[in-house]
């Protein structure tokens, strides 16, 4: 996996609270059987009128958040479905990073095992980031992982933001979570000889 | 300090723990769908890794499938191809998989307890948020990506960070005409779809003890709608006789001793949850969503709320929202809101009681004109049996399309979906804009409440309505 350390990147604000995965990512987009190319169906039913072209009113396709890397988000983002269908669009579409109050879990460990990610703040910092980028869109954001701060790029005000010792490790180093637990094997094989006949 | 179920199981299934890291958790039971599979398995193949318990392991097909009478065509050209896919991933692996002719085939939910696969003290997993309808044996069952789906897979094992605990505690009885779905509608409409994040929940109390084993599985299935990682239910005597004689199930003396061993599974009466929670039963009416998401709840007596009564400018706008979408005016009365189609099916109300329940609203009456009204069977083995007891023919003659056992219109990845603007009684777990069909109206109600309103053509009081 591409290892995370650092990103500036344009911020694309998303307003709204309990973005659910069928959102993110509608049903039509889970029938491929592969991970990518799966951008073209991100927000697929906001991005896209019912007649098919693009909705001109929605923050994706506004030309000042083109190539964003970023999303901003509100509570409870990416509630519902298991499908990790949603941050393969996301990263397809190029977003690396999401900043909102809070994430469903599926989500979040979902986000992190694509090599993204998730960064939780308080309900009033992330309106401050809310109001930085609705004031000059298109302005950049930058993440230092490292030190686990988030701010508008450039200076201005920057902010701490918490993260599991051992998620960011992963993500730094860009570890594969499957061989880190094979180094495990002799133990995996011990408890379940300890538990034969469960 | 005494110690929770979910402490108990916890403790049971780790393989390593070290203080500031998350546990290495063994999986006892893996369930694989063709929906979120493919990828996984396609993984594993290119790391040259193989399936480390594949007799932990099971398959079915349950997202794609059609629900027309067989036998049927997949007219879908990518929903045929993952159900190949699939079927070709359990065969190159050695993977039991419940296809489409298996008499056991239906939704991955419904099958595991059905056959007896899912049982109390386990740690059970499936790349699917509704996982945690199988905690209602006594299992600690979650949800997980693609990429633990591989994970699990190849290792049989998951890093897992121990989530905090949550008890919902609902005392009482509840009333005549109000079920299982109306009382997790209701909690969810109390604590917020995000209510339960970051925690397991462990339903608890006179009136969850009082529930079958259908309810409960009705109950711990919408767990994730209020955000919750899991949520379970200690086992019991009702837990084992419904478990007893099923497949896969341990037979003979080996039941009798895992009953002994699932006995010691219930919480200590001095252990400790991060939250507690309760509720009486008897507060709690028959439920009707209202709005886009799971939590925008009110009773049959009450009415569309009014966005400006939100403080909260978030809230606020997301009820306006909601409204619009759902093409709603506030004050409005949900009973006797004017439906266009039934859905009665899901992984939350699909089983032989949900189905029995709503024959009795529909027996011996007529779908009202214009209403189109479907009831799929979470599996082949409860349409067999409700069949044998004869539903098919109430069903039928009442104007009830009786369909073939899957998924269907809870999510629409196969034909059955809503046009735009139909607005919708289901039963199944999710109101979310366009999950039904792009622009489709859903409301979520329980099975009696989804039968009656087919009858009458819009939503009624079941506690008013004789059956
Ligand atoms: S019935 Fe609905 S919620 Fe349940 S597994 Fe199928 S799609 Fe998911």
């Amino acid at each position: 996996m591409e290892p995370f350390r650092q990103l500036t990147a344009v911020a694309v604000p998303l307003d709204r609270a309990n973005v659910d995965t069928d959102q993110i990512i509608p049903k039509q987009f889970l029938k491929s059987v592969l991970r990518s190319g799966l951008g073209r169906g991100l927000f697929f039913d906001w991005r896209y009128l019912p007649d098919g072209s693009p909705n001109p009113e929605f923050a994706l396709n506004r030309p000042e958040y083109r190539g964003a890397g970023i999303l901003l988000a509100r509570e409870n983002f990416g509630c519902g479905s298991s499908r990790e269908h949603a941050p393969w669009a996301l990263k397809d579409f190029g977003i690396r990073a999401l900043i909102a109050p809070s994430f469903a879990d599926i989500f979040f460990n979902n986000c992190l095992q694509n090599g993204m990610l998730p960064i939780c703040l308080p309900g009033d910092e992330v309106d401050s980031l809310f109001q930085a980028v609705s004031a000059a869109p298109g302005a950049q954001i930058e993440i230092d992982l490292e030190r686990q701060q988030v701010g508008p790029a450039g200076g201005g005000r920057k902010f701490h933001f918490e993260l599991d010792g051992y998620q960011k490790q992963c993500l730094l180093d860009g570890l594969d979570a499957i061989a880190l637990t094979l180094q495990h094997a002799d133990e995996i094989a011990s408890y379940e000889s300890s538990r034969a006949g469960h | 300090m005494g110690k929770t179920l979910f402490d108990k199981i916890w403790e049971q299934h780790r393989v390593r723990e070290e203080a500031g890291r998350p546990a290495l958790l063994y999986i006892d039971l893996h369930l694989v769908h063709e929906v979120t599979s493919p990828q996984a398995f396609e993984a594993l193949r290119a790391a040259g890794r193989r399936v480390r318990r594949p007799e932990r392991t099971y398959a079915t097909m349950d997202h794609n499938v059609p629900t027309d009478p067989r036998p049927f065509q997949i007219q879908d050209p990518n929903s045929a191809r993952q159900i190949e896919v699939l079927a070709a991933n359990c065969r190159e692996f050695g993977i039991t998989l419940y296809d489409l002719d298996s008499p056991h085939q239906g939704i991955v939910h419904v099958i595991g307890p059905e056959l007896g696969l899912t049982q109390p003290g386990m740690t059970i997993v499936c790349g699917d948020s509704h996982t945690a309808t199988h905690g209602a044996l006594g299992a600690l069952a979650f949800g997980i990506g693609t990429s633990e789906v591989e994970h699990v897979l190849a290792t049989q094992c998951l890093w897992q960070r121990r989530p905090k605990t949550m008890q919902i505690r609902v005392e009482g009885h509840l009333p005549e005409g109000v079920s299982a779905k109306d009382l997790i509608l209701y909690i969810i409409g109390q604590i917020g779809v995000g209510g339960a994040t970051g925690c397991v929940i462990e339903y608890a109390g006179t009136a969850v003890r009082a529930l079958s084993m259908e309810e409960r599985m009705t109950v711990c299935n919408m767990s994730i709608e209020a955000g919750g990682r899991a949520g379970m239910i200690a086992p019991d005597g009702a837990t084992y006789a419904w478990l007893k004689g099923r497949p896969k199930a341990p037979q003979g003396a080996a039941f009798d001793r895992a009953v002994a061993d699932w006995e010691s599974l219930a919480g200590d009466p001095d252990a400790e949850f991060d939250r507690q929670v309760a509720f009486r039963a008897e507060q709690i009416a028959p439920q009707v969503s209202w709005g886009t998401n799971p939590g925008m709840v009110t009773s049959i007596t009450g009415t569309v709320p009014n966005p400006s009564e939100y403080h909260d400018p978030v809230a606020r706008r997301s009820a306006e929202l909601a409204l619009e979408y759902m093409g709603l005016r506030p004050g409005t009365p949900l009973r006797g809101l004017a439906i266009d189609r039934v859905f009665i099916g899901s992984c939350t109300n699909s089983r032989l009681s949900d189905l029995e329940t709503a024959a009795r609203y529909a027996a011996g009456r007529k779908v009202a004109a214009g209403v189109r009204a479907m009831v799929v069977p979470g599996s082949r083995q409860v349409k067999a049996e409700a069949e044998k007891r004869g539903l098919d023919k109430i069903f039928r003659a009442a104007g009830f399309e009786w369909r073939e056992s899957g998924c269907s219109m809870c999510l629409g990845m196969n034909p059955d979906i809503l046009q735009p603007g139909e607005r919708c009684a289901s039963t199944s777990n999710r109101n979310f804009e366009g999950r039904q069909g792009r622009l489709g109206r859903t409301h979520l109600v329980s099975p009696a409440m989804a039968a009656a309103a087919a009858i009458a053509g819009h939503f009624v009081d079941v506690r008013e309505w004789p059956h």
